[in-house]
């Protein structure tokens, strides 16, 4: 392809950005409700964080539930019980999410390709059996009524509109650092082992440290979207650290288009609102609904949303 | 009699209910193996398989009055037939591309099936009577042992044995061990590959759907009975590496037992050691017990 064909694509997607943006900032004033555009938001931060793995590192991690759960438990219990102010509640529990990544990370690289997804699984099921029997998580019931606070002891959260314009911040800082990572010489390296982790290897890179790294930063994002959600929605319970949920992000990541940027927030837009839609009306069918867009997303659309249109506009492109 | 402490019958108890559900572990480990080796797909769905294999038997018995032995031949034939059917029509498109894909293929699968049998069945559990054959109890003199039991552990290490000697003693087993290594020069020296992979993944199917019903009188029928149980499937297989399945067949029981143990002494912790043991076995041994390193 071309150089100039290159640059014209990205400022197709800068273009499509600016739009995505405009279409966020207006909103909660156009009449969509806020809480719904805020939970979704919080999940395309989830979906950036797991796509840094998967899209660009090429490593699948099948347990992301577990610290997006811990960050929520971390931030509700710190909030509600220990008089943490939001900010700092959002810290420890990004932070606590790391954390867990670095330990979980350490085993898991000990192995590649499929092994690292079940390593990976089996370690979030053991955090959730934690989770279910530690003292200060509430159990079956999960922790309820965790308040939201003033932001920098000023802001008051408890008004939507300022909740969701602190979230939407987030969102925009979390989805320019990914753009950044992945541009950075660092970053680079990362795609070059998804290529072919041999050749990084004998090229000198001491591969591990960096996938280590990659999982620690994908984490402790899916960390800070844990507890941002915590705070919107003042509730933390299991589902957070569930399975399912770590199957879900998958699916958004694979909806929209692993190792694009923008395909991970459509993909999580897409599910969320699916689920919202066909909450009421079909019960357990949406497990079935989830379940068939998976298989016909890995059967025949395996470049999702956004990576189908890049191809359709690279073929247009170029010869 | 008591053994630390702990009343010998009530520890012996455990300790066999614990070999119970390694026997459950290693058939369904072993499954995955076979499926993985020559389909390179780890088959989130063989939970899946193991509960539907529950609820068809259970369907037999309810709604077609058929004994509980017809119930055990049929139903890993439903349940295998149906697997035939996902390998030709989902699995095949997949054989030549990155492995995580099989795996989010039959995730998606699993999802699919968990959901149509809690929209049919409802999340509260199903149980069927243990066979008139089997009911009551042995006194062994130092435990009572429940008959069921006792022969749930006999039949599948029967049946794990004789998948042992189907693939390393016999020339079907030769031809899929080679399928394993090279498919194309087995292809090529005439043997039908494709319909190979088609049974094996339809025999690994029967094989998940044989432990459910064999675990059905023992534990709740429930349609998350084998997501449950997948996970802990998969910590096994990692411990044990998938090289060799006689290897698997005994990580399987001896993790059940592990958990049965810790069930008597730490009940707190018998739902994490496996995952415990995997993170420990990956750090002093990361290809697993029986793998090969590469």
């Amino acid at each position: 392809m071309s150089a100039l064909s290159e640059a014209s694509l990205s400022r197709y997607s800068r273009l499509a950005w600016l739009a995505g943006l405009a279409l966020l900032i207006a909103a909660p004033f156009v009449g969509l409700y806020p809480i719904f555009v805020m939970k979704a938001l919080c999940y395309a931060i989830f979906a950036c964080a797991f796509n840094l793995l998967l899209g660009y590192t090429g490593l699948l991690s099948f347990g992301h539930a577990a610290y997006l759960g811990a960050a929520a438990y971390f931030t509700g219990y710190l909030v509600r019980s220990a008089g943490f102010s939001p900010e700092g509640g959002v810290l420890a529990g990004t932070l606590g999410a790391g954390a867990i990544g670095a330990v979980v990370g350490l085993i898991a690289i000990r192995r590649q390709g499929i092994y690292f997804a079940m390593i990976t699984l089996a370690m979030a099921q053991m955090v959730y059996f934690v989770w279910l029997q530690a003292p200060f998580t509430g159990g079956e019931d999960g922790l309820q009524g965790v308040p939201r606070g003033k932001l920098f002891g000023f802001i008051p959260l408890q008004n939507d509109i300022a909740m969701y314009f602190v979230v939407l911040t987030v969102f925009v800082a979390v989805f320019l650092a990914i753009i950044r990572i992945v541009h950075s010489p660092y970053g680079q390296v990362l795609k070059a082992i998804r290529e072919n982790e041999a050749r990084a290897v004998s090229l000198g890179y001491d591969v591990d440290k960096y996938k280590l790294l990659a999982f620690v930063l994908s984490t402790s994002l899916a960390g800070l979207a844990g507890s941002l959600k915590t705070l919107v929605l003042g509730f933390a319970t299991l589902s957070d650290a569930h399975w399912s949920l770590s199957g879900e992000v998958v699916l958004m990541t694979l909806l929209g288009g692993m190792g694009t940027f923008a395909g991970p927030v459509l993909g999580a837009f897409t599910i969320i609102g699916l689920q919202d839609l066909l909450a009421d009306r079909v019960g357990s069918w949406v497990t079935v609904i989830i379940g068939v867009i998976f298989v016909l997303c890995v059967v025949g659309f395996r470049r999702g949303f956004v990576g189908e249109l890049l191809a359709w506009r690279r073929q247009r492109a170029g010869p | 009699m008591e053994i630390f402490g702990i009343p010998l019958q009530a520890f012996l108890g455990q300790l066999l209910l614990g070999l119970v559900n390694g026997s459950f572990y290693a058939m369904l480990s072993l499954g995955l193996a076979v499926i993985f080796g020559l389909l390179g797909i780890v088959n989130f769905a063989h939970g899946a398989l193991y509960m539907m294999g529950a609820y068809v038997a259970w369907l037999l018995m309810e709604k077609f009055a058929v004994g509980f032995w017809w119930a055990l031949v049929l139903a890993p034939l439903v349940v295998g037939a149906l697997g035939v059917v996902v390998e030709r029509t989902l699995l095949k498109r997949l054989y030549k591309i990155d492995p995580i894909y099989g795996l989010l293929l039959t995730f998606g699968l699993a999802l699919i099936a968990e959901g149509v049998f809690r929209d049919q069945f409802g999340v509260s559990g199903q149980q069927y009577a243990v066979p008139e054959l089997l009911q009551g109890a042995t006194n062994l003199g130092f435990m009572v042992l429940p008959n069921y039991r006792g022969f749930v552990v006999f039949a599948s290490l029967l049946i794990c044995l004789a998948t042992w000697w189907i693939i390393e003693r016999t020339r079907l087993g030769s031809y899929l061990r080679a399928g394993t290594e090279n498919p194309a020069l087995v292809q090529a020296f005439g043997v039908n590959v494709p319909m190979m992979v088609m049974l094996t993944y339809g025999a690994g199917a029967g094989l998940a759907a044989m432990a459910g019903v064999l675990a059905a009188p023992i534990i709740q029928i429930t349609p998350l009975m084998g997501s449950n149980l997948i996970i802990i499937v998969f910590a096994v297989v990692v411990i044990g590496g998938m090289g060799s399945i006689l290897g698997s067949i005994l990580t399987g029981l001896a993790l059940g037992l592990v958990e049965g143990l810790t069930k008597v002494f730490y009940p707190e912790a018998s739902s994490i050691v496996v995952f415990v043991i995997m993170a420990i076995v990956l750090m002093i041994r990361p290809a697993g017990l029986f793998g090969k390193e590469k």
